[in-house]
């Protein structure tokens, strides 16, 4: 066997290629060690680095006046006033999650939940962007990372309160699980992970480590083939009563000022969160001595130390001499602590085991190092058109909305949120079920608001005005609520971006991101890439996709849909004023906010009742989003709403629909004939961006009016509230129960 | 009045119970830590829901040997006012304070709603402020809330008035549909015979202002602290 044999063999098992290998000996100078190649495996994975994806995530907007963290650091922050910050971000637990639902999930919120500790933030809520197959094929994936999120969310005790649910072929081998955890921190006491101090000290606390978790990072970063079952020890465990007891004394830490950073060890544990601390300050290295590391068995290797995904571990950077005061801190609530190593100012990450050097690599090297991969974008073959002209006109509207209603992409969410703890903390003041949900900052009348959403039809049609209405529609659930939109965190979900159409589907995504945030002024802070969510044929299969494998998705036929998950807060500076979307008062009036256009193409009405995925998604208008954004809010602070709902997947009777059936009130309406060239099934189930429906009491409306003509904005008139049916005079009735049993009949 | 809440490890009612107390009541607050032998003087001891050492044994299983506990359980002998909420209530029947046990929700799924429950005892410290049969909106919150007593038990918390709250619809019809999960004779809530331990699933710290979706559960916080003004006049 040659060298050269040997190497390839070591450089599959940490996913590096022979070109990033040689930059690695270049700069070296000399070959690493199998303990460095390992660290710079991880390091250098797209998990880690980025390498892909880095240079398209610059373009992003990331500054505003009320950014006091863009991305970089655990997570973002934003200025919410009263002296309180809001730290959040999303991140991506699939490819776990594929493998091992539960634990997958489970530990995906682990994550997100240490990353807003480590800004020095009590988080306050919990989000969960989900994605599945369709079911019941897809029930062991759907089950288990429900079951995970609720297991792990339930037991720390952080409200879980939002998120969305979408079934498609294209995750049926790749579900993807995106979390998203807020937090609240005075603007005084934010924290961040930098390694500040020569001689300070770093002190390892919460689980011992152990060999679970090796090598997620870089597991994360290829495609899921058939050996990846056999990658299940990739997977980590989690314990989140482990992670309360470290919450909580990590809290306790601001009664200290001995603390200079608190970082998360998540993806390749040790090795990133050493060297990424460092790396924040110019210069800085780190001397970590793994004997001192607290193992959970005995044997463990250097190798295995410094790249175990261990859950449940911070490291906390304290002030030399002045340990035993942090340290008695993590006593308390009994956590392990030790004092592993120290900052130094000779810019290595130096790793010793007791006297023998394990490894010693420039810290810029391992955070910084990765060349960047050139990759080429070639835009597929367009998606199918759709001829409006060809498509049937709609006969039955009342069938229509039940078929819709009970479409596992459109039914009520219920099932689900009620199996998260979605009321602790006794500061959610919109619960789940609605746009998006609000919690109270306690002390104040501030109410935070926030979502997720994507609607990966429109992608996958047209990535770049996809992530567009992405945007818009994460900025119109949080307007629904009376909240004006602050800040974006984004989790990129893409397939294998090796292939040209996926890379160009990235840069459409991220350059519809950058319009659609510059144009509606909101930051992207934080966030996420998550790539090669796709599965190719076990070895020598080769040949057309096995059955059952979905078809839509591109020539790979496995990949999924351009996933781009926005997280959005808005803030409301008087929660007393915050909306929701059901009716709340027989007699209003109920107005359609917005105009309609036949929006047809990708909507959940052509997939569900004409089996089609096909057409441009529907056009967005950036000026004509923010002027009705504008409208709504006014019309809020000026208390002329009595409720609010974004009109988005299903068009605007699904979105009536929902009004009425989270209100419990039904709705009498005119006949509705659109004035042409809008068609019947587009005025009901298209999918036109910027309209809400909002319901206003009878003595508000000449006001509301005037305020719709000042912002240039068309409102008509649906219907008055009141009775147990939606009823559109002449044409149809259905009653709030034939309605409540298709939406909550078969709950997921 | 003086309201001490237990923290154990894993404990997250804790805050909730301790903003109603100090914030939305006006009353004294003590935390307790779960170490400390030591009551501190407080008139009611409050344990709060959570997942406390995880739960991964058997919820409240572990929590009954913390130091705090055996205090706790000479307070109670002496009279004191011990209220179990949730995890509390797992706890006070782990601890023998109160018959009974606490098995997982017959639907085999945690469940996070709003439950009303029947009030069926208002002579009690706890429920002084609630109307005769008053039917009160409280959230549930657990995985294993489903109230279990061997027939023998059973009968004899029926035939004492030992049950507290009942599962119920909106008008108060104690029916099946009512309950969330599968607690025998849709117990909510039950007092030990002394009618000073009570333990129950629902929360009623998480609905003690009206933005928070209702506030029947102040009537209860309300009910010991005016319990304990009444006692001072008298």
């Amino acid at each position: 066997m040659t060298a050269q044999q040997i190497d390839e063999r070591r450089l599959r098992e940490v996913a590096l290629t022979p070109d990033e290998y040689r930059v690695i000996v270049e700069q070296l100078k000399r070959a690493p060690n199998a303990v460095e190649l390992g660290m710079l495996g991880v390091l250098w994975s797209e998990h880690c680095s980025y390498k892909t994806s880095k240079a398209l995530l610059s373009r992003l907007p990331s500054t505003g006046s009320a950014v006091l963290q863009g991305p970089g650091e655990n997570a973002g922050a934003i200025n919410i006033g009263l002296g309180w910050a809001a730290v959040f971000k999303i991140e991506s637990h699939n490819h776990p999650s594929a493998i091992e639902p539960y634990q997958g999930a489970a530990t995906g919120v682990g994550g997100i939940i240490r990353d807003v500790i480590a800004m020095g933030a009590r988080p306050i809520a919990l989000l969960d962007s989900l994605r599945f197959g369709p079911l019941p094929a897809s029930r062991r994936h759907f089950d288990g990372v429900v079951a995970g999120i609720g297991g792990y969310g339930n037991c720390i005790g952080i409200p879980t309160v939002g998120g969305e649910v979408y079934f498609d072929d294209c995750y049926a081998e790749n579900p993807l699980v995106n979390a998203m955890c807020v937090g609240i921190v005075r603007v005084d006491r934010l924290m961040r992970a930098r390694a500040e101090g020569t001689g300070n000290s770093l002190l390892l606390v919460g689980a011992d480590t152990g060999r679970d978790g090796i090598h997620g990072a870089s597991f994360a970063s290829v495609e899921l083939d058939e050996d990846s079952v056999g990658r299940r020890p990739a997977v980590q465990v989690g314990n989140p009563f482990l992670e309360k007891c470290l919450l909580e004394a990590c809290m306790d830490l601001a009664h200290t000022d001995a603390v200079v950073a608190i970082q998360d060890l998540g993806a390749a544990g040790l090795t990133s969160s050493v060297a990424e601390c460092a790396g924040r300050v110019q210069g800085a290295g780190a001397r970590i001595d793994i004997s001192r590391v607290p193992k959970r068995e005995r044997g463990m290797t250097p190798y295995d130390v410094m790249l175990s995904e261990s859950q449940e571990r911070m490291l906390v950077v304290v002030e030399r001499g002045r340990e035993a005061e942090v340290e008695s801190i993590f006593q308390a609530w009994d956590l392990t602590s030790a004092v592993i190593g120290e900052v130094t100012d000779d810019g290595y990450l130096t790793v010793v085991d007791e006297n023998d050097l394990v490894a010693r690599l420039p810290v810029e090297l391992l955070t910084e190092g990765a060349p960047p991969r050139r990759l080429i974008g070639v835009a597929p073959e367009p998606p199918p058109a759709l001829d409006l002209d060809e498509l049937p006109p709609l006969v039955d509207p009342a069938a229509t909305l039940l078929r819709l209603l009970a479409s596992p992409n459109l039914s009520s969410r219920r099932g689900i949120f009620r199996q998260y703890d979605h009321m602790v903390g006794d500061s959610t003041v919109v619960p789940p079920g609605g746009d998006a949900a609000v919690l109270r900052v306690k002390g104040t009348r501030l109410g935070l608001a926030m979502t997720t959403d994507c609607n990966s039809r429109y992608c996958h049609l047209d990535p770049n005005m996809g992530a567009q209405l992405a945007v818009a529609e994460a900025a119109r659930n949080i307007v629904a609520t009376g909240a004006e939109p602050l800040a974006v965190t984004d989790c990129l979900n893409f397939a294998n971006p090796d292939r040209p159409e996926v890379y160009w589907e990235l840069e459409e995504t991220i350059a519809g991101l950058a319009t659609a945030c510059r144009s509606l002024e909101l930051p992207v802070v934080s966030g996420n890439v998550s790539l090669y969510n796709e599965s190719f044929p076990a070895r020598g299969e080769g040949g057309p996709p096995r059955s059952g494998r979905p078809k839509g998705a591109g020539a790979a036929g496995s990949a999924i849909y351009p996933t781009p998950v926005v997280g959005m807060i808005g803030l409301l500076d008087d929660y007393g004023s915050r909306l929701e979307a059901g009716l709340r008062n027989e007699g209003d009036f109920v107005l359609l906010v917005g105009s309609s256009n036949n929006d047809l193409g990708g909507t959940e009405y052509l997939k569900v009742v004409h089996g089609r995925v096909a057409g441009r998604p529907p056009a967005l208008d950036l000026t004509r989003e923010k002027a009705v954004n504008k409208l709504v809010l006014a019309a809020a602070r000026a208390n002329l709403l009595r409720s609010a709902h974004d009109c988005a997947d299903g068009g605007m009777l699904v979105a009536l629909a929902e009004c009425c059936l989270l209100g419990g009130i039904g709705v009498r309406c005119p006949s509705l004939s659109p004035e042409a060239p809008v068609r019947l099934d587009a005025a009901l189930f298209g999918e036109s961006p910027s309209r809400f429906i909002v319901s206003v009491p009878s003595r508000a409306m000449p006001e509301m009016q005037t305020l719709a003509r000042r912002h240039h904005v068309e409102i008509s008139l649906l219907g008055l509230a009141g009775g147990e049916s939606i009823e559109f005079e002449g044409q149809f009735k259905l009653s709030l129960a034939e309605m409540r049993q298709a939406w909550e009949g078969d709950v997921v | 009045m003086k309201f001490g809440v237990v923290v154990f490890p894993g404990t997250w009612s804790d805050r909730d119970c301790g903003w109603v107390i100090d914030q939305v009541l006006g009353a004294q607050l003590q935390y307790l830590w779960h170490k400390d032998a030591d009551l501190k003087g407080c008139d009611c001891i409050i344990l709060p829901g959570g997942f406390t050492y995880g739960d991964y044994l058997r919820t409240g299983a572990i929590a009954r040997f913390a130091p705090v506990m055996e205090k706790i359980g000479e307070f109670a002998d002496r009279g004191g006012l011990v209220w179990g909420i949730c995890n509390g209530f797992q706890i006070l029947c782990e601890a023998g304070l109160l018959p009974g046990a606490l098995v997982r929700n017959a639907s085999l799924e945690f469940r996070c709603q709003w439950t009303n429950l029947m009030v069926e005892r208002n002579d009690l410290a706890f429920t002084s402020q609630c109307a005769d049969r008053e039917v009160i909106r409280v959230p549930i919150s657990h995985g294993e809330g489903n109230y279990f007593a061997d027939p023998t038990a059973l009968s004899r918390l029926e035939q004492n008035g030992q049950v507290v709250f009942r599962y119920c619809d909106p008008t108060g019809n104690v029916v099946p549909s009512a309950n969330p999960n599968g607690s025998m004779h849709n117990i909510a809530g039950i007092i030990n015979k002394r009618g000073n331990v009570l333990g129950m699933m629902p929360h009623p710290e998480r609905c003690s202002e009206p933005e928070l979706g209702g506030s029947d559960g102040l009537k209860l916080f309300r009910s010991v602290a005016e319990g304990a003004i009444k006692v001072l006049v008298s």
